[in-house]
């Protein structure tokens, strides 16, 4: 394949520059991107972060650093430096392009931020001038790096941003060297993370989106994440325990309960998206009213609470009652939701729900004594829920761990990790037997499925009633990290999480029928409101543009599903044509058999 | 006399106002390779789903063994028929052996907490599951492809998966719907190897097809299906010579004046279903 392209006349740049100067402009342009950091940008610390010390980087220079070194590192590996070949196994110029641009965005949406908030040019440095000019030189070098090119602009600028089609196998490392690469990557993992979640204001989160998502981009083109993505196949269990030690680590870095606290929220939230996702992701049904289930628990819990504006209010259970007792409560409704309404397929079931799930927040709406019985004080909600009592230890207050103090969210916190583990137990376990084939067959072909001898109605209704489950399992939760619990945020959708639509968004941004897409989505669905306050209202048009564009040149989810990469990696069989592939809807006259 | 694997006893369905199968009486006997043939429409495939519960026939009932079956396409399966589809409803996205494994539903009972609790008896359960699809898929000669997405093969390959998916519910009586349509004539003649072989594992196979040397190779028994009702049934000698399956064949009816035509054809085929009910089924089976 390489030979091909390499002896192939038409190998060239889409810019004109020789091979030699192109690599040495991405080199250097790269290092004075990561220099120019260093450099004041502006006159004046009235925009965030304090961009006008020379020989300090502060806020979002930080991010021009980053990725000006990670550019700075992609083109020494093109270069052939010993030692950081892996970085480029396929030697594509896709990497350097996607690096390059990287930091060229975040820089440029920094210096334009700065002249539009402080109102004018005349408010940037030369520092600034500068940084903008450093980051567009590896873009212009990577863009003439020689490749296959036609007469199609369109399908020229494809090139530089697509994936190798053959990706070398890698080395093979020793088992404790793939460990290490793992424990390295979830390390850099929590770090990134936990930026995110630390930002202070919104353009460092755009920035910090930029970054990432360049980055991330960069390094799946250069065939890295697909390498990764084999290895914690090989090391499941262990991918698994770091993946659980990062997610404890977390709050011991927070010195500020109020990322604590967003942390606990995207928890929550994480967590119902996975039960959905065996809903959605794995049986294939169309859920849009499954934000219900997690009211359900949270009220629930909160009127076994002991709050003395619950209707119950001698009453008061232990936190393993009261979980137990939300989420079978949950259970039940989810059978009496799911026994009428799985028996119409794709389109009614959507709709079906999306009544069941306006009709809980109605209902609890009403049943304030006045209207309807009175259980749930209306739209007054239960407030005063007291704190969890764990084994002794009220989750309300602070303790010290060597020497870190815990606060009442860290304690939160800590409490969803352990039940965020227990669900992804209950996926995994669940996604990988005769019954998680059989939602998964459904979602195929439902009719092929039932003709294989699954009863279509029987494995639909476990899906959703162990999907209602977990979500009032985490409402339980949800009751008592918030004080409170009231009917509106369980509707369909809204300008902030949780609600059904955006649920349902975080599992398909995230990637249908993964562990990990549903978690990456409802944490960026989660932020995105928290840190862009500047959207308000506005953010589901941006929520709605950003799903667009996702599903236009993504469809697949962030985090592509084993099954689809599958496709790409392990059959390498690229000479079936077209034709005798099957199509996702086949070619049906009649409803069935045809 | 032993008691037939497959009878179906005056299967009717009707679609509003048109009668895609009428009346049809049909048997397929222990160790029986029987075939169906018929021009395009005239109801084979229909037949099919009413014989596997994917259509509640209008009129009549199918009994499996001497039981009478459900109209639910998965009792049906789990009573022991299992069947293929003419245009091939692999689940795409699941590799080869799961989708195999999920052909042994019927055939294991783990449910939901065995799956979560993952005791000793799940993992003995999944274990022999996978040995057996393994076995099939040997049989088949797809075992070097386990891991391969379905919608990845080629065509003649998913029509083999389709094969293997339904005898891992070891049934005892397998229905092809057109097994060889689309493979080319090495393909044909391995798929005839494989429906004998088949048979010798003392599965009954009833199939549809098209591809009329095929058809008359394989089968003992020959039934001809036209408009929605059976027009003669025998051996394939009797079948090949007989003129009004020559003539069915020849599609005349549908050039020219339908309406008329169609008369013609119903009246043959009442003639024909007579004929038929005196050429006994019994004495065709050799
Ligand atoms: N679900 C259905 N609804 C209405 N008409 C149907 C349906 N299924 C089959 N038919 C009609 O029944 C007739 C027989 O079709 P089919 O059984 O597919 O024929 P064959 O398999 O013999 O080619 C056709 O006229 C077809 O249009
Ligand atoms: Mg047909």
């Amino acid at each position: 394949m390489t030979e091909i392209a390499k002896t192939a006349p038409a190998a060239r740049g889409l810019l004109p520059l020789p091979l030699a100067a192109a690599r040495a402009l991405i080199l250097t342009g790269g290092i004075a991107t990561a220099a120019s950091a260093f450099l004041a940008w502006t006159w004046t610390s009235e925009f965030p972060g304090n961009l006008t010390i020379n020989g300090y980087p502060g806020g979002l220079q930080w991010l021009t650093f980053t990725a000006g070194v990670l550019t700075a590192l992609f083109a020494l590996a093109a270069y052939g430096i010993k030692g950081l070949g892996w970085l480029l196994p396929a030697k594509n110029n896709a990497p350097l392009f996607l690096s390059a641009l990287a930091g060229f965005a975040v820089t440029w949406y920094a210096v334009i931020a700065i002249s539009v908030e402080l109102g004018g040019l005349v408010n940037l440095e030369p520092g600034g001038y500068i940084a903008a000019l450093a980051s567009l030189l590896p873009v212009l070098g990577a863009l003439s790096l020689p490749e296959q090119l036609g007469d199609d602009t369109k399908e020229n600028l494809k090139a530089y941003i697509t994936k190798a089609e053959k990706i070398p196998a890698p080395q093979p490392l020793a088992p404790w060297a793939e460990r290490l690469v793992i424990t390295v990557v979830t390390a850099l993992g929590l770090g990134v993370f936990t930026y995110g979640i630390d930002t202070e204001y919104g353009e460092l989160f755009i920035g910090y989106l930029l970054v990432v998502a360049f980055s991330m981009w960069a390094l799946h083109t250069a065939g890295l994440l697909d390498r990764l993505s084999r290895l914690t196949a090989h090391h499941r269990g262990f991918t698994l325990l770091m993946g659980f030690l990062a997610a404890i680590a977390f709050p011991f870095t927070q010195t500020n309960d109020h990322y604590t606290n967003i942390g606990v929220n995207i928890l929550i939230f994480a967590t119902v998206a996975l039960g959905l996702n065996i809903v959605v992701g794995l049986a294939g049904l169309l859920d849009l009213g499954y934000v219900a289930f997690l009211g359900v628990g949270a009220y629930t819990a909160a009127l076994v609470s002991g709050s003395e504006f619950s209707r119950f209010s001698g009453v008061q259970f232990p936190f393993w009652a009261s979980a137990l007792t939300g989420a079978a409560a949950s259970l039940v409704f989810g059978v009496l939701i799911g026994a009428p309404t799985l028996r119409l397929r794709g389109d009614y079931l959507a709709i079906v729900t999306l009544g069941f799930g306006e009709i809980f927040r109605i209902a609890v709406n009403n049943m304030d004594g006045d209207s309807g019985p009175d259980i749930t004080n209306g739209p007054n909600g239960i407030p005063s829920i007291p704190d969890i009592n764990l084994f002794g230890l009220n989750l309300g207050e602070a303790n010290d761990i060597g020497g870190i103090t815990l606060g009442r969210f860290a304690n939160y916190y800590l409490l969803m990790v352990v039940i965020m583990a227990i669900i992804v137990l209950v996926y995994t376990r669940a996604a990988d037997s005769r019954i998680g084939r059989s939602w998964i067959a459904i979602r195929e072909d439902e009719t092929a499925a039932t003709a294989m001898g699954i009863n279509g109605f029987r494995v639909k209704l476990i899906a959703f009633a162990l999907g209602a489950t977990l979500a009032g399992l985490a409402g339980t939760v949800f009751a008592h990290v918030t004080y409170s619990v009231v009917p509106n945020p369980y509707q369909f959708a809204g300008a902030a999480p949780p609600n059904s639509a955006f649920l349902l968004a975080a599992v398909v941004l995230g990637g249908m029928g993964t562990v990990a897409g549903p978690l990456l989505g409802a944490a960026l669905l989660y932020l995105l409101p928290e840190k862009l306050v500047f959207l308000q209202e506005k953010s589901l048009l941006a929520f709605g543009i950003a799903l667009i564009l996702l599903m236009r040149f993504r469809p697949e989810g962030v985090i592509a599903n084993r099954r689809r990469q599958l496709e790409f990696h392990e059959t390498g069989q690229t000479d079936v044509p077209d034709t005798t592939t099957l199509t996702d809807e086949p070619a049906v006259t009649t409803k069935a058999g045809a | 006399m032993t008691t037939p694997v497959l009878e179906a006893r005056d299967v009717t369905m009707r679609f509003g106002g048109l009668t895609a199968v009428r009346s049809v009486d049909f048997t397929v006997n222990e160790g029986e390779i029987v075939g169906l043939i018929g021009p395009n429409g005239a109801g084979k495939t229909t037949f099919f789903n009413c014989l596997t519960g994917l259509y509640v026939p209008t009129e009549g009932t199918v009994s499996y063994k001497g039981t009478v079956l459900p109209p639910k396409p998965h009792l049906v399966t789990k009573a022991g028929i299992a069947r293929t589809f003419q245009n091939i409803r692999l689940f795409a996205n699941m590799t080869v052996l799961e989708n195999v494994l999920v052909g042994r539903h019927t055939r294991t009972k783990e449910g939901l907490w065995s799956a979560l609790l993952r005791g000793p008896g799940f993992k003995k359960a999944e274990k022999a599951s996978e040995e057996r699809a393994m076995e099939l898929l040997e049989f088949i000669g797809l075992a070097g492809k386990r891991d391969h997405l379905a919608r990845n093969l080629p065509y003649g390959e998913q029509r083999k998966l389709e094969i293997a998916r339904a005898l891992a519910s070891e049934p005892g009586l397998l229905l092809l719907d057109e097994p060889t349509a689309g493979m080319n004539p090495q393909e044909t003649r391995a798929t005839e190897e494989l429906v004998f072989a088949i048979r010798d594992k003392g599965i009954a196979v009833l199939l549809i097809e098209h591809d009329m040397r095929f058809v008359f190779n394989l089968s003992d028994r020959v039934s001809v299906l036209v408009q929605g009702e059976k027009l003669v049934e025998g051996t394939p000698e009797v079948v090949q010579a007989d003129e009004r399956v020559i003539a069915a064949y020849l599609g005349e009816p549908f050039e020219g004046d339908p309406g008329e035509a169609e008369a013609a054809e119903v009246e043959a085929a009442e003639a024909a279903a007579d004929a038929t009910s005196t050429t006994s089924t019994k004495g065709d089976a050799q």
